[in-house]
Order: C-alpha cells, then structure tokens, then sequence
C-alpha cells in the first residue's frame, strides 16, 4: 500500500469517530433505560408487580436456567420457527416456478392468492387446533400459514420481472423455458429469495407464537400467555426479552447467508 | 453459389388485445454462403422481428424461411444471435459468460472449452476472464458477447445493432473489428443497424426496407475497387459518399 495522503487520513479520523460516538450513544440507551427502570421499581415510582424490573428478569431467567426449563421452552420456540421458515421457502419457491412455468395456472390462481394473503392469518390459528389437534405439527402449520401466500406472490412477482433480454438470450441460444428458469430467473432472483426470507423469518415467529398462545404446553409463547394469567410479570416480560434475542438473532443469520451470497454471485 | 439462408414471401404482424400490428410484408432474399449483409430501415420498421423471425423465436404466418436447404424448423444448423445489448449476466465470471450457450446446448466438453479460451484469449480477454462482466469497458463486453456467440461455431451470424450501446469512437473500432472477425472466420452474418456508414463499410450488399410494416425497397451491392477491402479504407473511398448518398435518398423518398 502507498501512503495516504494528509486529508485521505483525516477523513478516516473522522469517519471512525463517527462510528464510535454511534456505538457508544447506542449501549449508553440501553444502559440508561435499563437503570431508569430499575431505579423506579426500587424506588417505587412503578409498581414493579406490574412493570417488573431488570434484576428481577435476570433473576428470574437465572432460576429457569438451573432448572434447565428455559431451554426448552426456548428450544421448541426455535425449533418451530425454523422448521415453518424452511419449509415456507421450500413451499413458496416451488409454486412460484410452477406459476411462472404456466402463466395460465398463475392467472387462475392469481384473485385466491390475493384473498388468502390478505386474510388476517391468526383468525386460521383456532380452524387448524380443530383440525390438525394442539400439537407441534398445528403451530408449525400456523407459523407457514402466516407466511406462505406473500412469499409465493413476492417470488412469482421477482420471477416475472426479471429482464426479458435475459431471457431471450437463452432462447436465441437455443435454450428451452427449464434453462431459462435455471441459468435466468433463479440466480437473478437470488437477492429477492433472501430479502424474501428476511421477512418471513420474521413472519414465521410471529405465526409460531400465535400458536403456541392457543395450543401449546411448552415454548416462549405458552410461557407468555401462562404467565400473564397467572400475573407473573418477571416471567412475561423475561419471555418477550428472549422473543427479542431470537428475532434478532434469526434475522442476522439471514444477513449472513446474504453476505455469503453477495461475494458468490 | 451455396445459398445459407433463403426467404420466401415473409409476412408477420404483432397481435394484442387492440388489434394488430403488421411487422412484415412480403420479405424475401438470399444470403449466399460468406456474405456479409446489412439491413437498414427506419426505426420500429420490423427489424428486429426479421431476425428473431430468422433465429426462430417466431413463427411467420406466412411464407417460409429455408436454412441450409432446410426449413427453420427442421434445421440443425447453428444460428448465432448478437443481441442489441450485450445481456452479459453479471453472476457469472466473463469465461462463465462466455460458455452459456455450451451449457444450454449441453456441449461443453474439454474441446469446446479449450476453443473458448483460444477465443479469449485471442481477443484479449485472456486475463480477464475470472472478472465479473462489469469490470469490463463497453467494447470487451461487446467482445464477450461476440465470443459467446462464436464459440457455437455458428454458421449463420444475425446482428441486431450490436454496435449502438457503444459510444462513437468504440463504435466505430470495435465495429471495424468484429467485422474483421466475421470475414476472416468466412462466416455468412446478417447485420441490422441503423447507421449507413456502418452498413457501407462492412456489408456486401444493402437492404433497404420500408417504413411498417417493412417491405424491401431495394438491395443495393456495394463493390469498393480497394486493394486491402477494410471497413477503414472503405470509409475513405470515394464509393463511400455515392453508396451513402444512395441510401439515404433511397430511406427518405416517400412512395
Ligand atoms: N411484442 C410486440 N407486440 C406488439 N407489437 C410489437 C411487438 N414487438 C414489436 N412490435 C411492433 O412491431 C414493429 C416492429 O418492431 P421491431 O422491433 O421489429 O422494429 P425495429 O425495426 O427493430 O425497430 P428499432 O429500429 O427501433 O430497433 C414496431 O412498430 C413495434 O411497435
Ligand atoms: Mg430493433
């Protein structure tokens, strides 16, 4: 490397203070927040029955630890949530081909997918305990059922977008519609697949914990709707704390595999 | 003399819901083995629908196009097809590009790849090959697009303005020497363009078609008495102005 110049290295300067004066105003929040609150339950400017408090969510979620029910309310939370995630994108990226390989079946179907994704999905969440039975398999069913008919409109929307000089391309060279779906509309289409999937991780969890509010034993949203009848304030808000770590947890493996993507294609 | 490619009695028009558009009325003509043709006409007269008539991305709905003696439809004869725009995917490397139409055609073997590399390398594109497709000027993008299409060992050459996404100056280079290319590799090729000189410097003969729906006005040859025939010294013979003046009075006349 050559040297930088004076000015080259002022502006970097002032760019890293930049960064650092973010990174320090952000934990000072968090920092403030969590001390404001706690400060008033002690005090009792709260009522920290109600509104609980930072070490009493600590405290609670270090008792569930050593009786290890943490994990698993948190494990079949997760394991759910994936396994709906997953087979959404599966689902949704199968119809989508078949839609666009039949522009036919894709405009008869076209007014079903609009009234299904438009339908408000928790109004499903009793119909399928009815039919399906409070299990596992009802709650990963209402997690998909919360995602599945926007992702297939979004991936058929890319699909069908994607530049029709491409797609001539393959065909003056001789290609058929399969290499025009292969080597044209999937790895141009890479980038919405994941933004895409950024909304359906979040769409998945928010589906899995409306069906763990009405047909589950165990899992963060059970302990949710338990706790809150039950009025244990330091488990229900412990409970939406750990929602948080996993919906952002989720969301930046997601921003990885688009990282991972973005040096491939 | 052998005949590539051989036209008879095209008529094509674009149907949608508000009627029809007539494309093509009555084209027929012949491009003999190693000849070099270009197409002029106004803008939006059915050029480009006379070539994608030709690489069979439609169907005529009447008249018949032959290829080598066969119909279009039974032909196994190679067509190369250079699109206006050079439509290189930008994820895939440049030698990825390059060897699309060897995938599609499921051809790639140790020989087909090897004749790709020989091409890059020739054209001099040799060290660019594991860039991406935007790190390349405008002119080694035209030249990739070229290499994809001729690395299908093509018989026949259909180009639809490759040159115009170029500015003047790349034009006019990389122009000369694609038209270099196409003679020294004796390919016959069909070229669609909209700048007369272009056509003068580097065809065998001219056609000029109509206003839409496009018929053929006239097919003008164009002889250059040149020692070295380039496209340079071409533009600079006295044959230049005539055959340029010719045309563009030929465009212009109203019937
Ligand atoms: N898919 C289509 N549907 C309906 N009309 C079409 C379609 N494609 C082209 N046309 C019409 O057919 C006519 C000929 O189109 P074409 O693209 O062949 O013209 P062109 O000579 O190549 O034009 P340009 O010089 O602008 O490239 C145009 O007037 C256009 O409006
Ligand atoms: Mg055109």
């Amino acid at each position: 490397m050559n040297e930088l110049s004076a000015t080259q290295q002022q502006y970097l300067l002032q760019r890293r203070k930049h960064k650092r004066i973010v990174c320090i105003s952000r934990i000072l929040i968090l920092l403030s927040f969590l001390f404001i609150w706690e400060f008033s339950a002690n005090v009792g400017i709260i009522d920290s029955f109600i509104f609980s408090s930072p070490s009493k969510i600590a405290l609670c979620f270090w008792s569930m630890v050593l009786d290890k029910t943490i994990f698993l309310h948190m494990g079949i939370t997760l394991y759910e949530t994936i396994v709906s995630f997953l087979l959404v994108i599966a689902i949704s990226i199968l119809v989508a081909v078949a839609l666009w390989f039949s522009s036919k079946l894709s405009e008869i179907l076209d007014p079903y997918l609009v009234v299904l994704n438009s339908l408000p999905k928790s109004a499903l969440a009793p119909l399928l305990i009815v039919w399906l039975g409070a299990n596992k398999l009802t709650i990963i069913v209402a997690g998909m059922s919360v995602a599945i008919f926007g992702s297939i409109l979004n991936l058929y929307t890319s699909f069908t977008t994607v530049d029709p000089g491409k797609l001539k391309l393959i065909y003056t060279l001789r290609g058929r519609r399969y290499q025009a779906l292969t080597k044209v509309v999937l790895p141009s289409s890479v980038p919405a697949i994941i933004s895409n999937m950024k909304v359906n991780i979040g769409l998945c969890l928010v589906g899995v914990i409306i069906g763990e509010f009405l047909a589950a034993r165990n899992g963060l949203g059970y302990l949710i709707i338990y706790s809150s009848q039950v009025f244990k304030m330091d488990w229900l808000l412990m409970s939406i704390c750990l929602l948080c770590i996993m919906a952002t947890l989720l969301y930046s493996l997601i921003n990885l595999l688009e990282k991972w993507c973005l040096k491939r294609f | 003399m052998e005949q590539v490619l051989e036209l008879k009695h095209i008529h094509y028009a674009y149907h949608n819901l508000d009627g029809e558009t007539p494309a093509l009325t009555d084209i027929s003509f012949v491009l003999n083995k190693g000849e070099f043709v270009a197409i002029v006409g106004p803008s939006g007269c059915g050029k480009s629908t006379l070539l994608s008539l030709i690489a069979g991305l439609l169907v005529p709905e009447k008249g018949l196009i032959k290829i080598n003696g066969k119909y279009l439809r039974e032909s196994t004869t190679n067509v190369g097809y250079m699109l206006q725009h050079d439509e290189l995917f930008e994820w895939r490397t440049v030698y990825n590009n390059v060897i699309l139409g060897l995938e599609v055609q499921h051809m790639l073997t140790a020989r087909t790849r090897e004749k790709a590399h020989e091409l890059l390398d020739f054209y001099g594109l040799r060290q660019f090959e594991h860039a991406r497709p935007s790190e390349l000027s405008g002119g080694m993008r035209q030249r990739a697009a070229l290499i994809r299409t001729l690395v299908l060992d093509p018989d026949l050459l259909l180009l639809d303005e490759p040159f115009s996404a170029l500015d003047y100056q790349t034009r006019l280079n990389v122009g000369d020497d694609i038209g270099q290319i196409i003679r020294k590799e004796e390919k016959s090729a069909l070229l669609v363009t909209h700048d007369l000189s272009e056509a003068i410097s580097l065809a065998d003969r001219v056609i000029v078609l109509s206003g839409r729906p496009a018929a053929i006005r006239q097919t003008i040859p164009l002889i250059f008495d040149l020692e070295q025939d380039t496209p340079l010294n071409r533009r600079n013979a006295p044959e230049f102005k005539t055959y340029f003046n010719l045309i563009w009075k030929e465009l212009n006349t109203d019937e």
